[in-house]
């Protein structure tokens, strides 16, 4: 591991946010009074601490033996041959306690919850990853957990529900307009308004008011500083292509993030382009949509002319949101990373062909990233090297995808 | 002097509190709307908060969720809304409305756009729920310009330093949100907003008008001794919503409705 805290990256000259949370024209704080002073307190804290050598080692110390970190950074040969263009590695976030990333995130902000003395957490969630991940840091602080998630996503996530359910949580099903992860954030903050002295949410993406697309990206840019050190360590040099499934954004930023300075390193997400970007049935904002203000931060949605969000689609759950973290949209703006968009079905084949080639079973999500691969890879030279964020694995999935395969189980 | 400066001054001189009404506008349908509001304009209503539906209305309750949902459904948009209020400025110049909602409305159409048409439509002030102070300034800019205010709130959990930010901002008046919840909770407590609002007098010599949780003519009129008025909008919500299938009988319940939160406001 390198010397940089878990927090920070290896960023000279790039300074967003600005010290009200602008990235550029987006992020801010978009909130309901009610919470003006909840976020101003959560935000001091966490400046207060993110340099507090204490908390950087009390985090450092539970990401190694509860979480598992460091990661590994795996060279994936055959899903090279298969592709036939660049040298893949995978940095395996699928093998942290829980199964994903999300966990990065919801152990750094425990420990918010327990020096603000507040003992609820709650949180949104849509493939349950992150839902999962909150409701496992709860049960080992010994804290109360409420987790919102919309009725449709509570289907198709049917084995997250339930692990939350025995980690202790309860599950509130969200049944307001499209019932998927927008709508449990919208409940989650009006959760937050209605118990703001006792209660901490965990939002578990890069978005949301300011501080929190700051914070969140900083908890997960431990995938970044690690993968930045184990290139430089294994391979002698940076990677030159860094590749990541962008719903909200968290693992994409977290990977993205200590790299933003080297200009060299191209840097690539892609979000979900469900049935095609042409149909109007996906979940890629940054290919297809405008800014516009929504759970509290400016970025870019998916809206109709009168600035309604509309339903959005993905085979995969975690990714079908509508909005993007708002450093996303800044990092489209200026052109330092690109966006692209994979369909459901190009999904599906990367998560079978890793699954069968390499014995690793990705979430549907991160096989989003992986089909990209698999379709521009080709076109790539044979000497680059290129990193892809198996952001979590697929077990969680099996159920989807064994429908479409006309199997019950 | 604009239209809620002028009715608020003729309120506090003649030692009246004042009454204020939230509905959603194009709920249940796009006819419904104009006539409603000159029927809480008949019950006692001062000024009309309209509601201006929004797919993610993130501080409201479940009665104005829904109400938001069945506009949309019902087929209401930004221009049918600005319709609607011009409408109603044909047969009153006198009674100000207020649009109450998110700024995503404002974000899409254009901050100079938007409060162009509300404005030529007869609107008098703005209360943008997600947009706090800091936010703010290229909005205010705007409705400083065509003397329409852009209203503020103060809750619970404001502090002073931050009750001072707010008001060197309000136009209109403050709305003081009575609880920590969503519009339409249950929890309301009226012992605990005198303090608040006794802060808030201090920073401030705008009307204040309280809202949030309040069901009933008799929680109006022991909230509304706090304050200079009280703002009424759930309970009016769900009234229209219990007759969304007789829309021709909701103007004469919400007359009803809203004459006996005026009596009672009156009673002191």
């Amino acid at each position: 591991m390198s010397n940089e805290s878990p927090e920070q990256g290896s960023n000279a000259g790039y300074a967003v946010p600005d010290e009200t949370g602008h990235f550029g024209r987006y992020g801010g704080r978009f909130v309901a009074e009610t919470l003006m002073h909840a976020l101003d307190e959560l935000d001091d804290l966490y400046r207060e601490l993110k340099d507090d050598p204490a908390f950087r080692d009390e985090l450092a110390d539970d990401l190694r033996r509860y979480v598992g970190r460091p990661t590994p950074l795996y060279f994936a040969e055959r899903f090279t041959e298969a592709v036939g263009g660049p040298r893949i590695y995978l940095k395996r976030e699928d093998l942290n306690h829980t199964g994903a990333h999300k966990v990065n995130n919801t152990v750094g902000q425990a420990l918010l919850a327990k020096r603000m003395g507040k003992p609820r957490l709650i949180a949104e969630t849509g493939a349950g990853q992150h839902g999962v991940a909150t409701a496992t840091v709860a049960a080992r602080l010994g804290l109360k957990c409420d987790v919102y998630m919309g009725s449709e996503d509570i289907k198709r996530q049917s084995l997250n529900v339930y692990r939350m359910k025995l980690l202790g949580a309860r599950v509130i099903p969200v049944t307001s307009g499209s019932r998927t992860l927008k709508d449990a954030m919208n409940e989650a903050m009006r959760d937050w308004v209605t118990n703001v002295d006792d209660t901490h949410y965990i939002i578990g993406t890069v978005a949301g008011p300011h501080p929190y697309p700051m914070m969140v990206r900083d908890f997960q840019s431990i995938i970044g500083t690690e993968t930045r050190a184990q290139c430089l360590q294994d391979l002698g040099r940076l990677p030159d292509v860094l590749v990541a499934c962008v719903g909200g954004g968290s693992n994409a930023i977290g990977l993205f993030y200590p790299f933003i300075a080297d200009q060299q390193v191209r840097l690539v997400g892609v979000e979900a382009g469900g049935l095609g970007i042409e149909t109007g049935r996906h979940a890629a904002p940054l290919a297809a949509g405008v800014p516009g203000v929504l759970h509290g931060n400016r970025t870019y949605l998916m809206e109709d002319d009168d600035g309604q969000i509309i339903e959005t689609h993905s085979i995969s759950a975690g990714l079908d949101y509508p909005g993007v973290g708002p450093e996303h949209s800044y990092l489209k703006d200026i052109g330092r990373a690109e966006y692209a968009s994979v369909t459901d079905d190009e999904a599906l084949n990367a998560f079978r062909q890793l699954t069968r080639i390499e014995g690793i079973m990705p979430a549907l999500e991160s096989s989003h990233a992986l089909a990209w691969v698999q379709r521009e890879g080709p076109a790539m030279d044979r000497d680059i090297c290129l990193v892809i964020n198996l952001s979590g694995r697929g077990d969680k999935d099996i159920l989807t995808v064994a429908e479409l395969d006309g199997i019950e189980l | 002097m604009s239209r809620i400066e002028g009715r608020l001054s003729e309120l506090r001189n003649a030692g009246r509190k004042a009454l204020v009404t939230f509905i959603t506008a194009g709920d249940p349908n796009v006819d419904a709307s104009v006539p409603a509001l000159h029927a809480l304009v008949r019950g006692g209503a001062d000024i009309l908060e309209l509601g201006m539906p929004f797919s993610d209305p993130e501080a409201e309750g479940p009665s104005i969720q829904r109400s938001s949902e069945r506009a949309l459904a019902g087929g209401i948009t930004l221009r049918r809304m600005f319709d609607m209020v011009a409408a109603f400025r044909t047969e009153d110049a006198a009674t100000p409305v207020v649009l109450m909602g998110y700024l995503n409305a404002l974000e899409r159409t254009g901050y100079p756009e938007f409060v162009e048409q509300a404005h030529g439509a007869g609107v008098d002030g703005l209360i943008i729920v997600n947009l706090p102070p800091e936010e703010a300034q290229p909005l205010k800019q705007l409705t400083d310009r065509c003397d329409m205010n852009l209203i503020f709130m103060v809750a619970p959990t404001t502090t002073e330093e931050r009750m001072q930010l707010i008001v060197e901002q309000a136009g209109g008046f403050v709305y003081y949100v009575s609880l920590k919840g969503v519009t339409g909770a249950n929890h309301l407590r009226p012992d605990s907003i005198p303090d608040q609002v006794a802060a808030l007098r201090r920073h401030t010599n705008h009307p204040i008008m309280i809202g949030f949780g309040i069901k009933d003519a008799a929680a109006a009129r022991s909230v509304s001794r706090y304050g200079d008025g009280v703002v009424v909008g759930s309970v009016l919500v769900d009234t229209m919503a219990d007759l969304a299938d007789d829309p021709t009988a909701i103007p004469v319940a919400l007359q009803n409705q809203i004459a006996e939160f005026r009596a009672a406001l009156d009673s002191d």
